[in-house]
């Protein structure tokens, strides 16, 4: 797998952002109410990430580290209103039902998030491939948690009714607690996949072969044996090196 | 070695009531309201009653036989909660949609949690609000006699006048379950005999929530109008059955009393102030959500640590 594929393989799947890095939940929860505003958000989103992604790993070496973060902001709110006029402009209905979530986009954490762990300190292309695969997983995620909300709360897909006169539709799906209800289900299902995919774990002790009944070790209590493969441990480092960078 | 000589931590004492045991007794109280409720609205509560009893416990056992979990359905919890979802749904609901609520309850409310013990929230009560929130028309539909028409608090609220003992009897519209006073007062009594609940949780929930309609009512004081209050809708199966839940309710006593008077608050407010006639629900599971921090606040300090500084 070359290093651009890889980047996109990582935004989609690996660090899926809304599943694996849980950033930018605000309009996930909140959008998601039919798949076309998922793909709408999800796109707009991903439009902004790439431009950002781009113009501020172009930019790494003569942003002040004092000062990034407004100059990230900066750029990412030029790219945001450049993106709001287009939607108002070219799709009047996709603008009005995503309404607010829009300009909101700018203080998306997974915008800031690539920007601060990634952009400011790789090349350019590498960025850029970085903001299509997180875009990409990021759209990916929104719409498939607003097809599940509109089949199940509204009987529809895409607005369009596939399921017929006997289906009633369960309107909490389509509320606020549906979203809620389907991410968690979706980010269960997302950890049963990858724990399964995850490489046999390896014992750091040697007895450990046989279980805990046969070890002589009392001060262990089981975590040599549960310990987690390494390359678990470095996911959680990079998203904890996200999360501190949304933090700020 | 001689046995007397094993070292445990604690427990060291062990009492004889287990959970089923509870359960048991709290089954057997809501049975009066059940066969009231069924007698009272005919087939379609029993139906009703059953299916819905029937598929909190096959969700409970096809879960943990899925996730290969020690299988719990003989406590008798999942019957508790099956059955209380069942009195809290009006008669006449489609036979599909109790199932669901069950299903969710069980699966959503109680199983991802941790199973018995572990859940946040009454699963009951969530349901209820599950189902309440998506299938708005069909929960609130109400039919007494071949008549269809408002709950007696729905037309209290909007100030027309109700037949107090008709409510106490259990005559009206209403859940299956939530209507005849007298029935869910006779399986309160035999659970306070038992010693399955006690009076701190229902007694301060009632008294606060009076307090609370003779305030802000416009009523004043008036018997009528306050009774009606406490015999209508869900408030004497909420406070004696499901905000005793003992999952869900504060362990400490100082946390019980506090927690009896949110809900009071609440209860009242929701049904004063609140869009809808009803709010016992909504009022428990908020204030189950409190449980935690009601506790943090009530903990007693351990003998010999809360001297003064």
């Amino acid at each position: 797998m070359g290093k651009y594929a890889e980047r996109l393989y990582n935004g989609i799947i690996k660090e899926n952002p809304t599943f694996v890095l849980v950033l930018g939940m605000c309009p996930t929860l909140a959008v998601t109410t039919s798949a076309i505003n998922g793909v709408g958000m999800g796109l707009s989103t991903t439009a902004v990430l790439v431009m950002s992604n781009m113009l501020i790993s172009m930019l790494r070496k003569v942003i002040p580290d004092s000062v990034r973060m407004p100059a990230f902001i900066v750029v990412v709110a030029s790219f945001v209103t450049i993106v709001q006029f287009l939607l108002q402009g070219f799709v009047p209905s996709l603008y009005d039902s995503l309404g607010l979530y829009i300009p909101l986009i700018v203080v998306n954490c997974i915008i800031l998030g690539r920007a601060e762990s990634y952009a400011s300190k790789n090349p350019v292309v590498l960025s850029i491939f970085d903001g299509i695969g997180m875009g990409l997983g990021f759209t990916l995620a929104l719409t498939l948690i607003g097809m599940f909300r509109e089949i199940i709360g509204a009987g529809k897909i895409f607005g369009f009714q596939i399921l017929g006169d006997w289906y009633t539709p369960i309107t909490i799906f389509v509320l606020a607690p549906g979203a809620l209800f389907v991410l968690g289900f979706m980010t269960a299902i997302q950890n049963a996949i990858a724990n399964k995919k995850g490489k046999p774990r390896k014992d750091t002790f040697g007895d450990c072969g046989a279980g805990c009944a046969n070890c002589s070790n009392s001060t262990c209590s089981g975590r040599f044996l549960t310990e987690e493969p390494e390359e678990k441990k470095e996911t959680v480092k990079e998203v904890k090196s996200a999360k501190t960078a949304e933090k700020e | 070695m001689n046995e007397n000589y094993n070292i445990s931590s604690s427990p060291h004492i062990r009492d004889k009531v287990t959970s089923s045991n509870i359960m048991l007794f709290v089954v057997i109280a809501l049975l009066q309201a059940t066969i009231f409720g069924v007698f009272n609205f005919g087939m379609s509560a029993l139906i009703n009653v059953v299916l819905t009893t029937a598929t909190a416990v096959l969700a409970e056992y096809v879960y943990e036989k899925l996730m290969k979990k020690p299988v719990t359905i003989r406590d008798f919890s999942a019957v508790v909660t099956g059955l209380l979802l069942a009195l809290n749904l009006p008669p006449t609901l489609p036979y599909w949609m109790g199932p669901l609520g069950a299903v969710f309850a069980i699966i959503v409310v109680k199983q991802l949690f941790g199973g018995l013990g572990q859940n946040f929230m009454n699963p009951a009560l969530a349901a209820r609000c599950f189902l309440l929130i998506s299938f708005t028309g069909k929960m609130t539909y109400f039919v007494y006699d071949g008549v269809t028409g408002a709950t007696p608090l729905a037309e209290l609220k909007a100030g027309g006048v109700v037949n107090t003992m008709d409510m106490l009897i259990g005559n009206v519209r209403g859940t299956i379950g939530e209507t005849s006073v007298i029935a869910i007062m006779i399986g309160a009594i035999f659970l306070l005999l038992m010693g399955v609940i006690d009076l701190r949780i229902p007694g301060t929930y009632l008294v606060t929530f009076v307090i609370f309609i003779t305030i802000f009512g416009g009523h004043g004081i008036d018997a009528q109008y306050i009774t009606a209050h406490l015999c209508g809708g869900g408030i004497m199966l909420g406070a004696w059955f499901m905000a005793t839940d003992y999952v869900t309710s504060p362990i400490t006593k100082t946390g019980q009393i506090v927690y009896g008077i949110c809900l009071g608050v609440l209860t009242g407010l929701f049904r004063l102030f609140g869009g809808s006639a009803e709010g016992v629900s909504y009022a428990i599971i908020f204030s189950n959500l409190l449980v935690p921090l009601i506790e943090r606040i009530t903990l007693p300090k351990p003998f010999g640590k809360g001297g003064e500084k």
